[in-house]
């Protein structure tokens, strides 16, 4: 299999009377965008807004992040099961909008959604600050149920970043990546002498609004199962978690799944990356032994080495990361856990819910509760009274001058547990 | 010229070995034993106004009149700083240099410094409110470690940023931090995984913390006659959310009153828990916190009585030291309230 990345790098997105890519600008019909949005009888009425980096914009509350992708060649479409059909993505060329994201916002769905600020002290905390964003801000019709208004918000984002891509359509673009990945039994001849590296791709689907979708399936249920790097680069995991909002694995962080981007650059090199492992964390201790059994059943039969297991959100998905850690070393398969942590604002309490002695080696992305006052921006897209709800934030958040006194868990991104960012701990 | 006291046992007070260790403390002006070495280190930046020496034996068997007298001693020089030690890795000595520092800094709001074997008792005791130097386990490490406390009672003298444990050579104090690092999480962990297979050195970014075992209480003998109370970190509150409880990392807890009532129900009730899908509880917060249930057990007398108030908090992102503490107030506050047990539920 082999996909290549068309790489399209955004300098600005503007209004305009007709959608369009040309020299670095994105240029977006707003009546066009949300006739196609508009599709879904649940939205009563959507907007758009622009953020740029470095502009002294807050953008509050976001319910998830996702890059703009859109297939230029290979089988099926973008998002499967969302935009595409359900058919296998993963291999041809797909165009990316580098430097640019979509941030859904609009009416708040539920506690767990964040803010991204694009200038100072919160735009430290997320890689979104330095992208240009398109947010649109989606209102529901009357009485909407939560679960239906979560997957509206949902779609309408994916929808949203799959007609930015599309733009770029038979464009050059700015650059390109190929990545290629073998079958098992190819790779396993071809880098006989490399340590054969599985990644386990812990998603929380625990339904509740905590759930992620691989090719339009809620995968709350499954028994831990196997997907290309490759499907993963082109959209076939999706989020529709309100987990909170400093480490859920929004959209683009499957997208662009740091991990896998990683393996796959130091395949064939000094590792071989067989491929990824897709367990979920249920809310059940009966389904979270089962996962990581099994997880643990299938890197053995994979003949893994070592592998590298990420979470998403904390606290009770610490049983499936520590039960993972335990049982796949007791088969001999070396891990790396990667992982945040709840330490109170002064970082003097244990920072984990649950541990095992074997995880002798653990990359942390940051302490979720330490406590920031973010200062007041010139303008807010969306509606900053949300803060006072949402997790990090609280009933006197917002200062008297405007700023907001948050943990970073309510920053988006912010201690993402695939390692996107670039932040740890030290013990002082 | 910022102004130290210095304190010291018998011994490094230059008064004398074990005969002496019942001395009560003694003041005496300027710099003694190590306080010279020390002093040609803070060169014309400080000086070391006095140095206070008191008996081990003393100090330990009579620590509270002991540390009253050293402090009522050190009182009038107004110092900016209180050193004490190096005390190595004997014991006695290394509490009372713990123990003066610590008492210091809360009395005069001053930096202190002491420095210690990382295994003396005083370091155990004493980390997290007082910079403890790493010395060698005795004193033939004194030539070591004198330019190295010089050099960080400067340093904290000053208000200078104090930098991490490994660069300043002090003992952490428990404190994690965060910092931006240059590569993203997930090329450390691959570096951190390669590193493993090969058998290579590597360090973990988070050791494993060792967590507290609390065993059960034994069981309540007569549940027919018990009053029993509920506690939920559920986030389960009157509606409005009168004490403002947080949706993650509470940091208070709320009592609320249920006499009367037999249900809890979504026009009287709600949940303000930041971590789970509201949906539910909304429609009947008894699947969160079962009033519902208790009643009827109270009816057919299964216990004695349901306490007429419950106890509320929300447990997301919620830190141990918080829920420790919540925890300790409401056990308190039942013990008061005469409960016998209490029926614990999340979400």
């Amino acid at each position: 299999m082999k996909l290549t990345l068309n790489k399209f790098y955004v300098k600005d997105i503007q209004f305009a009377q007709k959608s369009a890519f040309a020299d670095g600008i994105l240029y977006v019909d707003k009546k066009e965008l949300a006739e196609y949005l508009m599709e879904d009888p649940n939205i009563q009425s959507v907007d758009f807004d622009i953020a740029r980096p470095g502009e002294s914009v807050r953008i509050i509350p976001i319910k998830d992040v996702i890059q703009p992708r859109y297939k230029q060649s290979g089988t099926g479409q973008i998002f499967p099961g969302f935009v595409g059909d359900v058919e296998t993505v993963g291999n041809g060329q797909t165009n990316v909008l580098e430097d640019c994201c979509v941030a859904t916002s609009g009416k708040i769905v539920a506690f767990q959604e964040g803010i991204i600020d694009m200038c100072g002290l919160g735009a430290t905390y997320n890689s979104f600050s330095k992208m240009n964003i398109l947010v649109p801000l989606i209102y529901p019709v009357e009485g909407l149920d939560k679960h239906t208004h979560e997957a509206t918000v949902r779609v309408a984002g994916l929808k949203t970043a799959a007609y930015m891509a599309k733009q770029t359509l038979n464009q050059n673009p700015d650059a390109s990546e190929t990545y290629e990945h073998e079958s098992i039994l190819e790779m396993g001849a071809k880098y006989k002498d490399l340590p054969k590296v599985v990644y386990v791709d812990m998603v929380q689907c625990q339904g509740l609004m905590h759930d992620t979708y691989v090719y339009g399936l809620n995968v709350k249920g499954i028994l831990s199962t196997m997907i290309g790097p490759l499907e993963v680069l082109d959209g076939a995991i999706i989020s529709g978690n309100c987990a909170a909002p400093g480490h859920k694995n929004a959209t683009i962080h499957h997208e662009c799944n740091p991990v896998i981007m990683e393996l796959l650059k130091r395949h064939g090199k000094d590792l071989c990356f067989v491929g990824v492992l897709l367990n979920n964390e249920s809310a059940m201790l009966t389904e979270k032994k089962r996962a990581a059994y099994y997880t643990s059943n299938l890197s053995q039969l994979l003949g893994a080495d070592g592998m590298i297991i990420t979470e998403e959100g904390g606290g009770n998905p610490e049983t499936d990361l520590m039960l993972n850690c335990r049982f796949h070393e007791k088969k001999g398969i070396k891990t790396v856990l990667i992982t945040d942590e709840y330490c109170g604002r002064d970082g003097a309490s244990q920072g984990l819910a649950d541990v095992t002695p074997e995880a002798d080696a653990v990359v942390t992305n940051g302490n979720g509760n330490q406590f920031v006052v973010l200062p007041k921006m010139d303008r807010v897209i969306g509606d900053v009274e949300t803060v006072k709800i949402i997790t990090g934030g609280n009933a006197n958040s917002i200062g008297q001058d405007g700023s907001l006194s948050v943990e970073i868990a309510a920053i988006m991104g912010s201690c993402c547990e695939m390692g996107y960012e670039h932040m740890t701990t030290r013990l002082r | 010229m910022k102004k130290i006291v210095h304190y010291l046992n018998q011994f490094y007070g230059q008064l004398g070995g074990e005969e002496k260790a019942d001395l009560k403390p003694i003041l005496k002006e300027g710099p003694v034993g190590p306080g010279m070495a020390l002093a040609e280190v803070l060169g014309q930046e400080a000086a070391i106004a006095a140095t206070v020496i008191c008996g081990d034996n003393y100090f330990a068997d009579h620590q509270d009149e002991a540390l009253a007298e050293i402090l009522d001693m050190i009182a009038p020089y107004e110092p900016d700083m209180v050193i004490a030690g190096p005390g190595f890795n004997a014991g006695r000595y290394g509490l009372a240099c713990g123990a003066v520092c610590s008492a210091a800094k809360e009395k005069f709001h001053i930096p202190v410094l002491t420095a210690l074997y990382p295994e003396n008792p005083g370091a155990e005791m004493y980390h997290k409110p007082v910079y403890i130097l790493k010395t060698a386990i005795s004193a033939t490490g004194m030539r070591k470690i004198i330019p190295v406390m010089g050099k960080f009672a400067l340093k904290l003298l000053k208000g200078e940023e104090v930098g991490f444990p490994e660069e300043e050579g002090y003992i952490p104090q428990g404190y994690r931090v965060n910092v931006h690092t240059v590569q993203n999480g997930a090329e450390r962990g691959v570096d951190m995984l390669v590193k493993k297979l090969r058998g290579e050195h590597f360090v973990t970014e988070l050791p494993m913390p060792v967590f507290d075992r609390v065993p059960p209480a034994p069981p309540v003998k007569d549940l027919t006659k018990a009053k029993i109370a509920m506690v939920t970190s559920g986030g389960i509150v009157p509606k409005g959310n009168p004490d403002h409880i947080e949706s993650a990392n509470a940091s208070r807890y709320g009592i609320y009153d249920i006499t009367g009532l037999d249900d809890l129900t979504g026009d009287a009730f709600m949940t303000v828990h930041g971590g789970y899908d509201p949906v539910y509880a909304t429609e009947d917060p008894d699947r969160v916190l079962p009033l519902d249930a208790m009643r009827q057990i109270e009816k057919e007398g299964g216990i004695g009585e349901l306490y007429n108030y419950y106890y509320a908090t929300v447990g997301n992102t919620t830190a141990v030291s918080s829920a420790k503490k919540f925890a300790t107030e409401i056990a308190q506050d039942m013990l008061r309230k005469g409960i016998q047990a209490a029926i614990l539920t999340s979400n």
